[in-house]
């Protein structure tokens, strides 16, 4: 977190890993049919992954490791977390495919984004 | 202690070694004496001809900040004691401040058991009045509805407000609410609307004293450390000729001065936070060893001279002894 141009170049370089590497090299992306619980670590002031691409069905869990509290909202309000203070979480199940870019309503350059795919593919 | 202008290129009295020197004593107890847009700097130990000129001070105030009442983390387990610490050694001042202004983050988590300890503790201080704004841990209920009904009952808007005290206009504003994606502190349209009528009614020799939790300037944008539309609401006060603002929120000293207006946070009470860009930090509690907390904690002391538009701002850590109290041990 040193500059905002890196924060830049992270947020189009680490999507793409993630769709090309899943969990790990040798397993396939996420799949519309791999409806699963995934989970989003909030960690020195920034949510990790920053962005996720999920199967339609799935559920995201929001976790805080930080000392300071932290709180989870769509831009659309399509979700809002309560306030969460360490090592609490938060959970959202996607049933609605779309991108849904969200905030730290409390520490606001705080962004992320979870791509929900639907059961045809994005 | 000399003065330090050296290289004075914008004619404003503060050249950057002096400005640099002044941000280095801060926190381990500097002195700054604004006068007519000069600023001058004293090391605590050498608080003899600044005394001079506060013993000529109309009034002075207190600024505390960042409280955090209900934390309870390693970088300090105890913020109730080191809130009390604050209040003792303000209570302890030769001069009793007029009134304190507490900018924000009183509570962690905007419980009411948090705003009540916070109130219970506070009331030990010997003054008149506390003005308060909130910082984003009071409103974690996304309205701030809690720290209204405690602190800003007949408050405009969100809880913004103004008031004239010895003299000087003072502004309190709420830059924690309605923060947008991506964004810093803000203020929105309707308080920026407001401050501008404010600001109308004021003549332009009365000195201002603005203050709000996040800095009204950019201090660190990649930390958030800033406010989106601070620059709006400035543009307000280029008329007047003494503008102090005043902010929490970093747990660290720091301070600015562009024309006629002069920047400043304070220390928190509860604990610090890493210097803006530090390598691998990020903007959260930092703890250090028990023995050098309370040194990076602290209070901030602001003397006024109604008339001579000046404003002598001091910050001293809750681990120091008063500025005055070591004068009198040399």
């Amino acid at each position: 977190m040193k500059c905002a141009s890196k924060l830049l170049v992270l947020a189009f370089v680490v999507p793409l890993a993630f769709v090309a590497a899943g969990a790990g090299t040798d397993k396939p992306a996420p799949r519309p049919s791999d409806e699963a619980t995934y989970t989003v670590t909030i960690k020195d002031f920034g949510f990790g992954p920053r962005q996720l691409v999920i199967p339609v069905g799935s559920t995201v869990t929001w976790t805080n490791e930080d000392e300071e509290p932290h709180k989870v909202a769509e831009i659309h309000n399509a979700f809002t977390s309560q306030p969460l203070d360490t090592d609490d979480g938060f959970t959202y199940e996607f049933k609605t495919p779309g991108e849904y870019k969200y905030f730290c309503t409390i520490h606001p350059h705080m962004t992320g984004t979870i791509i929900v795919e639907s059961k045809s593919g994005p | 202690m000399s003065r330090r202008i050296i290289h004075d290129h914008n004619h404003d009295g503060i050249d950057r070694r002096g400005f640099l020197e002044c941000m280095a004593w801060a926190g381990t107890g500097a002195l700054c004496v604004l006068s007519g847009g000069v600023l001058k700097s004293y090391a605590l130990s050498d608080v003899g001809p600044a005394s001079k000129a506060l013993a000529n001070a109309d009034f002075s105030f207190v600024q505390i900040s960042d409280s955090h009442i209900g934390f309870n983390k390693s970088a300090n387990p105890d913020v109730s004691a080191t809130l009390q610490a604050a209040i003792d050694k303000i209570n302890a001042l030769p001069t009793p401040p007029s009134f304190i202004l507490h900018t924000g983050d009183i509570t962690q988590l905007s419980k009411p058991e948090e705003f009540d300890t916070a109130a219970q503790l506070l009331k030990g201080l010997k003054t008149d009045q506390i003005f308060y704004v909130p910082g984003e841990h009071d409103v974690l209920d996304g309205t701030g509805k809690l720290y209204r009904e405690r602190h800003a009952m007949s408050t405009a808007g969100d809880g913004w407000y103004s008031v004239d005290l010895n003299g000087a206009h003072f502004i309190g504003l709420v830059n924690v609410l309605n923060l947008k994606a991506g964004g810093l502190g803000y203020l929105g349209p309707e308080q920026l609307e407001w401050l501008e009528k404010d600001l109308r009614n004021v003549s332009s020799s009365t000195p201002i004293v603005v203050f709000a939790h996040i800095p009204l300037w950019s201090v660190y944008p990649e930390w958030g450390w800033g406010t989106d539309d601070s620059a709006q609401a400035l543009s307000y006060m280029k008329r007047f000729g003494s503008v102090t603002v005043l902010n929490g929120h970093i747990h660290q000293t720091m301070r600015k001065v562009e024309g006629n207006i002069t920047f400043h946070t304070a220390l928190s009470t509860a604990f610090p936070q890493p210097a803006p860009g530090t390598p691998g930090a990020s903007p959260g509690p930092v703890t250090v060893p028990a023995d050098q907390l309370r040194s990076l904690l602290g209070i901030t002391d602001v003397n006024f001279v109604v008339g001579q538009h000046a404003l002598a701002v001091t910050d001293s850590t809750l681990a120091e002894k008063n500025a005055v109290e070591m004068e009198n041990r040399q």
